[in-house]
């Protein structure tokens, strides 16, 4: 199914549903206008609107948004070619399982301590199908600790479907990707004592990290594993560039799952990206000159509305 | 079918989503419709949960049977797993020590053993802290050198004899460390890492909402 019969087709019922129930809620509050007569107007209280304006800068930035990753999707999808900078971290992906592999060891996947309705967890997730359909090509034990049982039913699914398409699902095993404990620090030190016991010869860690980080990027450190990390938390970044040999920073890890499949349609989206990022760079530089000359505060206000 | 029907629901769901934040929740019915949304999560999150028991039951039941090295451990974890549910699970009529109540038997375990674990657990983050920090300062080149001698200004400007030190120096060098390095650079660079990430969030939602990505389906 391709991007013009996704948008038209599979969603046209769905938005057409969607768009009904908008309809019968204006229809509804009309109906409730209607039955006001003079005698009753003075005891209605005004009514909260429908829309709430106080979001509008929130609704077209977004509606700008979806129209430059759209463009760019469409151009990647007519065959325009789309330069994307190296990351090295994700380059490295294939070349630690390849350690692994020739060591004899498990590699060690661990896709963030978040549920799977974050969308960390779901970069993340997206990922491991990467990194699974590289053990399945090689034969390399796969090893993916979870905290959430949602993560756990996504991620089987995912590691099953990539073994199927590297064309060894008789490699799979549901055991692969295992729930070991819903607590915060009994799952640090579940996969601690596996780091320790079992010493993978890859630690990956893509999603969500919090105060755990360094507890796993060290401990995987002192395993002599090399250990690959990616998370948007602003927090444990530097934990993770110290105590890991390659890091993907905040967007990279969005941008993961394009750069690895190199897939025209997903790569159109991180192009779209970066131009919005240019537009919020300039949008930010004009607020800084007319804030530094005090004419800034109508500007200001345009943003912090929500 | 087995792809289309999860982006159609993936569509709906996102779509609900962000119709919710712009309308008003106290008018019509999608307005009202998030909080529903949020609410199925939990519950199917709730049926996942018995996914997780078997999960782990099947791995360390099958480590034990296997007879394999670490069969303690495993073993440990099976006990562990049952002596804080079944006593919680069983109704409190039955017996004061059973349910979750103060009292009981899980919340006896729960403060004496789980809570001072998890504790421990945190609290060795410190000497974690001062290994990594030990490899990271070292002064190799000039961007780590750099970094060396900005941590001890902060780490100097953080403790109260630190920031006497500074004081004796200058009076106003705590007040610059402050300004210029945590309020200003540091800060400075936490935040486009945050715009970055959150627009790397949203094109990803955007493109999952459109069913462009689909690897999170395995695709």
């Amino acid at each position: 199914m391709n991007f013009a019969a996704l948008t038209g087709r599979t969603f046209a019922i769905p938005a057409l549903i969607l768009l009904l129930i908008l309809l019968a809620d204006f229809a509804d509050a009309q109906a409730v206008i209607n039955e006001v007569t003079p005698d009753s107007a003075s005891q209605i209280t005004p009514a909260a609107p429908l829309f709430r304006f106080d979001r509008f800068n929130a609704l077209a930035i977004m509606v700008i948004f979806s129209i430059v990753i759209l463009i760019y999707t469409r151009w990647a999808r007519a065959g325009r070619n789309l330069f994307i900078r190296k990351i090295n971290g994700l380059d490295e992906v294939e070349e630690a399982v390849g350690r692994a592999t020739e060591m004899g060891k498990p590699v060690l996947f661990i896709p963030g301590l978040q549920e799977l309705d974050e969308i960390e967890t779901i970069a993340g997730i997206s990922i491991l199908g990467r990194v699974a359909r590289v053990t399945a090509r090689y034969g390399t034990p796969l090893m993916v600790p979870v905290r959430y049982p949602m993560v756990l039913a996504a991620g089987q699914e995912v590691v099953e479907q990539a073994y199927i398409e590297a064309g060894n699902p008789d490699a799979y095993n549901k055991d692969i990707v295992r729930y070991v404990a819903g607590e915060q620090f009994a799952f640090t030190a579940t996969v601690n004592g596996i780091m320790m016991r079992e010493r993978p010869a890859t630690n990956i860690y893509m999603g969500a990290f919090f105060a755990e980080s360094l507890l796993l990027a060290e401990t995987g450190n002192a395993a002599g594993s090399i250990q690959i990390a990616g998370t948007a938390q602003p927090a444990q970044l530097p934990f993770f560039v110290a105590a890991c040999d390659y890091t993907l920073m905040g967007e990279e890890l969005y941008a993961a799952s394009a750069y690895l499949s190199r897939e025209p349609l997903l790569l159109g989206g991180l192009k779209g990206q970066d131009w919005m990022k240019l537009l919020l760079i300039v949008l930010i530089v004009i607020g800084i000159v007319l804030i530094s000359f005090g004419l800034g505060n109508w500007y200001v206000s345009l943003f912090t509305s929500v | 079918m087995k792809t289309t029907v999860p982006i159609i629901i993936a569509f709906c769901s996102g779509f609900i989503m962000i119709i919710t934040f712009f309308l008003n929740p106290e008018r019509g019915f999608i307005g009202r419709l998030e909080p529903e949304v949020l609410n199925w999560v939990t519950i199917v999150g709730g049926f996942t949960l018995l996914l997780g028991v078997v999960s782990i039951v099947r791995i360390n039941y099958g480590a034990i049977k296997r007879k394999s090295e670490n069969r303690g451990y495993k073993l440990a974890t099976l006990i562990a797993v049952f002596a804080m549910a079944i006593p919680a699970m069983l109704p409190t009529g039955m017996s004061p020590l059973l349910g979750t109540q103060p009292g009981s038997i899980y919340d006896w375990l729960f403060n004496n053993l789980d809570a001072p674990m998890m504790s421990t657990m945190f609290a060795m983050l410190a000497f974690y802290i001062a290994s990594a920090a030990f490899r990271a300062f070292r002064a190799r080149n000039t961007e780590a050198t750099l970094l060396l001698t900005t941590a001890v200004l902060v780490m100097l400007w953080r403790i109260p004899m630190g920031e006497i030190f500074l004081n004796s120096i200058h009076h106003s060098l705590p007040g610059m460390i402050n300004t210029y390095v945590m309020s200003g650079a540091n800060m400075a660079v936490q935040r486009g890492i945050i715009i970055g990430a959150a627009l790397g969030a949203a094109a990803m939602s955007l493109r999952i909402l459109l069913g462009i990505e689909r690897t999170y389906m395995g695709k």
